[in-house]
């Protein structure tokens, strides 16, 4: 499988929390995400879902297990820029200006100035704002900051965006809205996503493929396969989409038998589709 | 940049408080020296320091001139290197360990007092040692407050540069500098007061004759009370525009934060 984008073979995460007391995040991971597809990690707090983004972008190391992306280790993905990133706050430097704050990746890596402002400008006209380079950050309103922050994400033209819930913080309407743009952009840059989120819907109408995770410690518990086609505004009125809302909302709640959704998944699922032990060893110490 | 500009102008209603304060204490001040007849060499009248600063203007001026050019000259060297200071003790624990307790231990020290041994160290007409003393006077309170800016680094902030692959260096430069800027500034702002106090106060000790502090003391050693009071009031205008310099220059060197509270 060489157009894997993300590989996660057997991956565990402890964190030791003080003293001797040790919480296990993660437990025995294992995932695979094709090159240009848009997973979606989903899982009530504590499934280690965002644990496992800082995994895949060497943010975080992990206890044991391997990660590739793109078949190298996940520091030469990092130190080669293979991704961007993004998180639920914007996380804009308040003393550049927009166009300052995506070539900040730019201008880091010793790309000329005026390239990095080429860029910086292409992608604002990406993300719909044109006319805000000279704006300062704090001029912006919250969702037009999270376009900003994921314009900075793609400066590189990272062949995987992460985003460890981008929208968490917008209001309902600024979300949907960022969906619709988040979907035709990726569309556009054929960039592979995966995509941190607790909101159900966001999940089936962002995604391939939708990882549901399940708490203490954090597994995956199944995933669930949409195919919306084309995202428009009658795809959240129709009957597939809430069809799979529905799926991924018993898959959550953990009831439902593993229907044949992850049957035609990448062998490595399988051992994750088992009903797992109570009680792991990585638990017990 | 409208904002930027309605930061830097003066408010008429943040000005007039103040001033109408200060011309009422004036007046009260002339009235009770009047009143109760006291002898200008205990308390002269305002009338009376105002007569000699219009008399000896020029010489206030030059006066003025010496002593500011010793705070500027000590202000800017003590705050580079606290700068540079706190940027070493920011980015290594051991710089940390060994200069903070030293700074506080410096800062502990009466260094107005040390003015007569480094009289005694340089020639009697050098301004160096005024300079050093303002110098260490100021090293304090700008390095404090920029190393407490330099360890403000947001999460995200650390994350982001963390995953550009980002140089400690370039942390520093990017976001480490910028973050600490405004703690910087209270820094600045404390310590432009401090330069003109001790490069006044400095002089009481003896060394060159050019400075505010010198005519004050040689005004007073001979019996010339509203003219050392002019002095004074010379000394108060001088600390007031350093101050005044280092809260137009925040302004300036932070347009982001056009708004912020002085």
């Amino acid at each position: 499988m060489s157009d894997a984008a993300v590989r996660i073979a057997n991956v565990s995460k402890v964190f030791a929390t003080g003293r001797s007391a040790q919480v296990c995040a993660l437990d025995g991971v294992d995932l695979v995400v094709a090159a240009g597809q848009f997973v979606s990690l989903i899982g009530p707090s504590g499934c280690g879902k965002s644990t496992l983004l800082r995994l895949i972008a060497d943010l975080v190391e992990p206890s044991s297990g391997e990660i590739a992306v793109y078949g190298k280790p996940t520091r030469a993905a990092r130190l080669d820029q293979d991704y961007g990133i993004a998180f639920q706050s914007a996380g804009l430097l308040e003393w550049r200006t927009v166009a300052g704050n995506i070539e900040l990746p730019l201008e880091l890596h010793g790309v000329p100035k005026r390239d990095r402002h080429a860029r910086a400008l292409e992608l604002l006209e990406l993300v719909g704002l044109p006319d805000f380079a000279s704006h300062r950050p704090s001029q912006l309103s919250g969702g037009m900051q999270q376009r900003v922050a994921i314009a900075r994400a793609l400066a590189e033209k990272p062949k995987l965006l992460l985003m460890d819930e981008p929208f968490g913080a917008l209001d309902e309407m600024t979300r949907e809205r960022m969906q619709a743009e988040l979907v035709r952009i990726c569309a556009e840059t054929q960039t592979t996503v995966v995509f941190v989120t607790h909101s159900i819907p966001e999940a089936v109408y962002l995604s391939d493929r939708v990882v549901v995770m399940s708490a203490r410690p954090g597994r995956i518990s199944r995933i669930v396969d949409v195919a919306l086609g084309a995202r428009v505004e009658e795809t959240r009125a129709s009957t597939g989409f809430f069809a799979k809302i529905t799926e991924v909302r018993e898959a959550l709640r953990g009831g439902g038998s593993a229907a044949s959704q992850g049957a035609n998944q990448d062998a490595n699922q399988d051992a994750n589709q088992d009903a797992t032990p109570p009680v792991s060893a990585a638990e017990m110490r | 940049m409208t904002a930027r500009v309605r930061a830097v102008r003066p408010d008429l209603r943040r000005i007039a408080p103040p001033f109408v304060v200060g011309v009422g204490f004036l007046l009260l001040w002339q009235a009770f020296v009047v009143a109760r007849n006291i002898a200008p060499y205990v308390l002269p009248k305002p009338t009376a320091i105002w007569d000699q600063l219009t008399a000896n203007g020029s010489q206030i001026a030059e006066a003025a001139k010496a002593s500011g050019a010793n705070a500027i000259v000590g202000l800017l060297a003590g705050s580079v290197l606290a700068i540079a200071a706190a940027i070493m003790a920011a980015r290594s624990r051991l710089a940390d360990e060994l200069l903070t307790p030293v700074a506080a231990a410096v800062n502990a020290m009466p260094i107005i007092a040390l003015a007569p041994v480094f009289n005694t160290m340089f020639s009697s007409t050098s301004a160096v040692p005024r300079r050093l003393v303002v110098s260490v006077v100021v090293f304090f309170p700008v390095f404090v407050n920029t190393v407490r800016g330099l360890r403000q680094v947001d999460p995200v902030h650390a994350e982001l540069l963390h995953s550009y692959a980002a140089t400690p260096w370039q942390l520093t430069r990017t976001v480490r500098l910028p973050g600490a800027l405004p703690f910087l500034f209270t820094g600045l702002r404390l310590a432009s007061s401090l330069a003109v106090i001790a490069a006044v106060v400095s002089e009481y000790f003896g060394g060159l004759q050019t400075g505010l502090g010198s005519r004050i003391t040689s005004a007073a050693a001979n019996s010339a009370y509203p003219r050392a009071w002019a002095y004074v009031v010379a000394a108060c205008a001088l600390g007031l525009a350093f101050y005044l310099s280092a809260l137009l220059f925040e302004r300036l060197a932070m347009p982001w934060r056009a708004h912020s509270t002085s």
